[in-house]
């Protein structure tokens, strides 16, 4: 029987036994309660009472068995699981509504499952992070198996060409040995995240210095639909747009003052995840900055200051804690990016200064690794979770400081500065 | 809200020297001001006297601090406020349209409820705003002036060693007085208060009513307080808003003592309020 | 009266509010040049995109025997070989198996011309010889070229025929992944939401959960592929490429969003409400269901729409779970392989003929359209359930 033919059986056997269940377990109780007993719930509580537990020990047996083949366990054959739990769905089916009785405490124990429920769905967040690290370092380990820590994260040459003969148990003689020094790659992400950061702080900044001070309400409704609409734009249209627009206007400028610049190149992905950054932060400080108490402001007022002296000697270092931890996050956005640098920044692990060369970055180097043919046993493929790992880990710190800075900043203003 | 006597008495006896040859300060004609369309102030005339301490007082919501902020045209900030009719400080009306707004806050300071040190340093609180302002430059000049507005307001003693230190860090009374620092620091004429002393403990409150005592030297005072027996032990002169008008207004004895409205005495015998 | 000027004098106060007015000029600058970015951006990309919308084609004469439908390139003789479309003469035997009747006739029809005769057409550099474009030159004089609506971008999937090439499957794709990636992140996301707004204890455990969920939400998009690649597919076995794969990947990326606007929405209902059910001696969760959830519903349904929109523009987590596959046929299940539009997007742009830079730009269009729509419609709920309470 196919796989799909047992999941029809399983989902064909467990919806109709939880509706029979609820019908049985409600007439019942209505039964019950017209021959003038005092039940403890309401008859539609019976019936979810007998549907849900029904359904549950099924759905138990069926995870597990799941489960069961995915680690290789495979001596009890699929059909038979599936009729097993069924077959015990139905007999707990059959005692649930035997059972029922006028002190069946029908409505807690319902409440009990779904509390249970509601706490398993907010496990699945936390279960989220924990398998983007796990499935992470446990394949970066494996990479780490064969190449050396030290080397991968100091080292100044990135050459895998020849990885896969190691993965086919060939890196013998006379192939040049692969070489995984990821400095190159780490100098570029971080040269792009700096170009970015060069563009979207100031006009962020001064955007969110508009938007919460000097704009009217009205100007705010009518300014802010646009920036929503720049942080919306998929990062896939940007580079796009950074490849085939800006590139080129890139080129033409450097010719035209006499630099030469490639066609892929670190300043125009730059410059285009600035722009793409630029909402995130004017919309972040715009926060912080509106949480500035309107008393502070008052105060220099009251000191003869005009508005841009009021904001550059009160509102903004007031808000200054805030808007660096936005600026943090927006860090780490930069650094997380991937399809504008994939599209236009380059493939080569370029250590360079100019800005007019192609560079490549982590996330560059991740989709390279992972696209097309995969082999994990593979160094190359591998590495891709090692890259994978160091941009987990950055951006986690990173948030973690920038988000808790935040949150002591909104506190601080909440209560009276007392 | 009970009545005690002891506040008349205190109100009696708080200041019997000679009221007849004031020179007025702030004058103020048919004052009529607006949030949208609602009125929140109805036709004011009132005289405030040259370096004494004119107090405020009234229910809450009838326009106290509305008034008080006309004063130095904080309400510019409010965009539905609308002001009519005539302020003039030493006989010059604040409203002219000739007249930068920065410049009639530099004359007319203010202290508000809330402590509202900036994020800065305590030296930095008192020195940004004369800098710019041209009163002093940097350096020794601007150093002189910071002490001296510190000590002005009684706070040099217990802030000297540390003038580093941010003034955010200093406890509640000590930010208020702060703040009357920073505002004397601009050396104006006039200096709002609205309810200075109602965030503070009574320990702190009674340093800056001492403070306003010695400042009346130097300042002509005016001060919002909901406290009728702040405004008895320290006033010279006590204005009664009631809804938007101004019911009564007088020299602190007479209109604790001796009021002609009804709605006064009403008010300072804790009928209403 | 004395001189009001100079009573209320300060010296510099000129250069101070220049100074004031410069600041606030930059601040304003800002904003224009983002709403100008904008702006240049959105007629650079339409520009370059509403070309695809038309398609050339030309009258031409073709034979049509028993020969054409074992080879359909002889159905064309010289010049009209050069300018036709390959993909359009290998679908010629069945246009003729619907025609049985134009069996060994000349027939007048309008062919599909290909990718580069279309760009010469439509004013575009293109790499046609100089004998094609007299040829079409002339053809065109004789009002035998026309451009029609292209309904074939609409209608095919992917193609290594650029005049053949559509966003049909990719579309396809898209819609089956956002539809895994509703069922599973929506209930979750919403169930997550209610316990910690209304049943979580005030504890450790749920301060870990909501940081947890703050830094699930700043965790770069391409981890999440890596995640889907390394669990979903090499451990769990699902099918790579799939509909299915990508939208589990895409619902864990977007369960942050929606738990945040659903606490959001849980918690702006007022807490009379609640009161009120346990006065009526409702038990918390029958309040829930009840009372607080259809109230919060419409701010649910904004975060949810406005997830849908990130996921939609989703590709670097789908491009590490591969869904870049070459895919001509939209799929018919959640686990064929498929494509979704951003990535069709992203191939394109990779492409060398200038055909496919107009088909990535109308893509990226197509895109822009579903997500500014999306975007509108999650303003409209929220503007008309806005309650302030
Ligand atoms: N910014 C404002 N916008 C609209 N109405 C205001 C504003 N500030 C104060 N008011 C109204 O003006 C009246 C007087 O307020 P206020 O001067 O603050 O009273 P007080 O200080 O005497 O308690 C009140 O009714 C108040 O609601
Ligand atoms: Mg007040």
């Amino acid at each position: 029987m196919s796989t799909q033919t047992l999941y029809l059986i399983f989902f064909g056997g467990l919806f109709p036994l939880m509706f029979l269940g609820y019908i049985l377990g409600r007439q019942k109780a209505i039964v019950m309660r017209s021959q003038g007993i005092k039940m403890h719930s309401q008859p539609d509580q019976y019936g979810w009472f007998s549907a849900l537990y029904t359904g549950l020990p099924i759905i138990m047996i069926g995870v597990c068995g799941v489960f069961l083949y995915l680690f290789g366990f495979r001596a009890i054959p699929a059909s038979l699981l599936v009729a097993a739990s069924l077959g015990v769905g139905a007999l707990s089916l059959a005692l649930l509504i035997k059972s029922i009785k006028a002190s069946t405490k029908a409505r807690d124990l319902v409440e009990d499952l779904i509390n249970g429920m509601l706490i398993g769905a907010s496990l699945v967040s936390v279960l989220t992070t924990f398998g983007i690290l796990l499935s992470i370092i446990f394949e970066a380990l494996q990479f780490f198996k064969m190449q050396s820590f030290f080397n991968f994260l100091f080292g100044l040459e990135w050459a895998p060409d020849t990885a896969f003969l190691e993965g086919a148990g060939r890196a013998d003689a006379h192939a040049a040995e692969a070489k995984f020094g990821a400095v190159p790659i780490f100098a570029g992400t971080f040269y792009i995240t700096v170009i970015a950061m060069f563009v979207a702080i100031p006009v962020g900044l001064l955007s969110a210095i508009f938007m919460s001070e000097y704009a009217s309400s009205k100007v705010r409704a009518q300014v802010k639909p646009f920036l929503e609409i720049l942080a919306g734009i998929p990062t896939v249209v940007y580079g796009f747009f950074a490849a085939l627009t800006v590139a080129p206007l890139v080129v033409k400028v450097c010719n035209f003052v006499g630099l030469e610049a490639q066609y892929q190149n670190a300043l125009s992905s730059g410059i285009v995840m600035g722009i793409m950054i630029i909402p995130f932060i004017s919309s972040l400080s715009d926060d912080v900055i509106s949480s500035v108490p309107q008393s502070m402001r008052n105060g220099a007022y009251a000191l003869g200051m005009n508005q841009a002296e009021t904001i550059r000697f009160v509102v903004l270092p007031s808000a200054m804690p805030g808007i660096i931890a936005s600026m943090l996050l927006a860090v780490s956005r930069a650094l997380g990016e991937t399809m504008i640098v994939v599209m236009a920044a380059g493939l080569r692990p370029n250590l360079t200064l100019n800005p007019l060369e192609d560079m490549t970055t982590v996330t560059v180097k991740i989709v390279e690794a992972l696209t097309g043919d995969q082999e994990f046993n593979n160094p190359l493929t591998l590495s891709a979770f090692a890259l994978g790992l160091v941009l987990f880990v950055v951006t986690l710190v990173i948030n973690i400081i920038s988000v808790s800075t935040i949150r002591s900043f909104h506190r601080k203003y909440k209560v009276s500065t007392l | 809200m009970t009545m005690e006597n002891g506040f008349i008495q205190h109100a009696l006896h708080a200041q019997e020297q000679d009221s007849t040859q004031e020179s007025i300060k702030v004058q103020v004609k048919n004052l009529n001001l607006f949030y949208g369309e609602k009125q929140a102030l109805n036709s004011i005339n009132m005289d405030i006297y040259t370096k004494k301490i004119t107090a405020l007082i009234g229910p809450s919501g009838c326009g106290k601090s509305t008034f008080l902020r006309c004063i130095n045209r904080m309400n510019d900030l409010v965009p539905s406020c609308r002001v009519e009719g005539y302020i003039g400080v030493d006989g010059h009306d604040i409203y002219d349209k000739e007249i930068d707004v920065v410049a009639v806050r530099k004359r007319v300071g203010m202290v508000f409820q809330q402590p509202n040190p900036f994020p800065k340093s305590i030296y930095e609180n008192i020195a940004y705003a004369p800098i710019m302002h041209d009163i002093v430059k940097k350096g020794k000049e601007c150093d002189a002036l910071v002490e001296r507005a510190l000590r002005g307001a009684n706070l040099w003693d217990e802030v000297k060693d540390k003038l580093k230190d941010p003034g955010t860090a200093l406890s509640g009374g000590q930010q208020q007085r702060l703040c009357i620092a920073r505002a004397i620091a601009v050396e104006p004429d006039v200096i709002l208060m609205d309810e200075p002393t109602s965030a503070l403990d009574p320990i702190s409150t009674e340093k800056i009513e001492n403070l306003m005592l010695d400042l009346k030297k130097n300042y002509t005072i005016i001060i919002v307080t909901h406290n009728m027996q702040q405004a008895a032990r320290i006033a010279d002169y006590t204005a009664f808003f009631h809804m938007g008008n101004l019911i009564e207004y007088s020299d602190a004895k007479t209109l604790f003592v001796n009021p002609k409205e009804k709605k006064t005495e009403d008010y300072i015998t804790g009928r209403f309020g | 009266m004395p001189n009001d000027k100079n009573y209320f004098y300060i010296p510099q106060i000129k250069k101070r509010n220049q100074k004031a007015t410069l600041f606030k000029a930059t601040t304003l600058l800002a904003i224009i040049f983002s709403i100008s970015f904008l702006i240049f951006f959105l007629v650079d990309i339409v520009r370059a995109g509403y070309p695809a919308f038309t398609q050339t084609y030309i009258q031409m004469d073709v034979n049509i025997n028993e020969e054409v439908v074992e080879n359909p390139y002889s159905a064309l003789k010289g010049k009209n070989l050069k300018i036709a479309s390959r993909a359009w003469l290998r679908d010629l035997p069945n246009l003729i198996k619907e025609n049985p009747s134009w069996m060994n006739t000349t027939q007048t029809l309008w062919v599909l011309a290909n990718s580069e005769v279309d760009q010469y057409v439509k004013g575009k550099e293109s790499r046609t010889h100089e004998r094609e474009r007299v040829y079409v030159d002339e053809l065109r004089a004789d009002g035998k070229v026309e451009r029609k609506f292209n309904t074939i971008f609409m209608t095919t999937g992917d193609s290594k025929i650029p005049e053949n090439s559509g966003i049909y499957a990719s579309i396809v794709g898209t819609v089956l992944t956002i539809i895994v990636t509703m069922v599973i992140a929506f209930p979750i996301g919403v169930m997550t939401a209610i316990y910690l707004e209304e049943f979580a204890p005030d504890n450790r455990w749920t301060q870990v959960v909501e940081v947890n969920i703050n830094n699930l939400a700043a965790i770069p998009s391409i981890l999440f592929g890596l995640l889907g690649l390394a669990i979903f597919i090499n451990f769990f076995g699902v099918p790579r490429s799939s509909p299915l794969v990508g939208g589990m990947t895409l619902a864990l990326m977007c369960l942050p969003v929606i738990i945040v606007s659903s606490k959001a929405a849980l918690k702006s209902v007022p807490s009379s409400i609640r009161q009120a059910g346990f006065g009526l001696g409702l038990t918390k969760w029958q309040i829930v269901r009840d009372h607080v959830l259809p109230l919060a519903m419409p701010g649910i349904m904004t975060g949810s729409i406005i997830s849908i929109a990130h996921a939609l523009g989703e590709t670097a987590p789908l491009i590490i779970v591969g869904m870049i596959a070459f895919v001509p046929d939209a799929a018919t299940s959640f686990t064929d392989a498929s494509t979704v539009l951003p990535a069709q997007i992203f191939t394109w742009a990779g492409m060398p003929e200038k055909a496919y830079l107009e088909r990535t730009a109308a893509g990226i269009m197509v895109l822009l359209v579903v997500l500014l729509s999306l975007n509108a419609v999650a303003v409209y709920l929220r503007r008309k359930f806005e309650r302030k309470w």
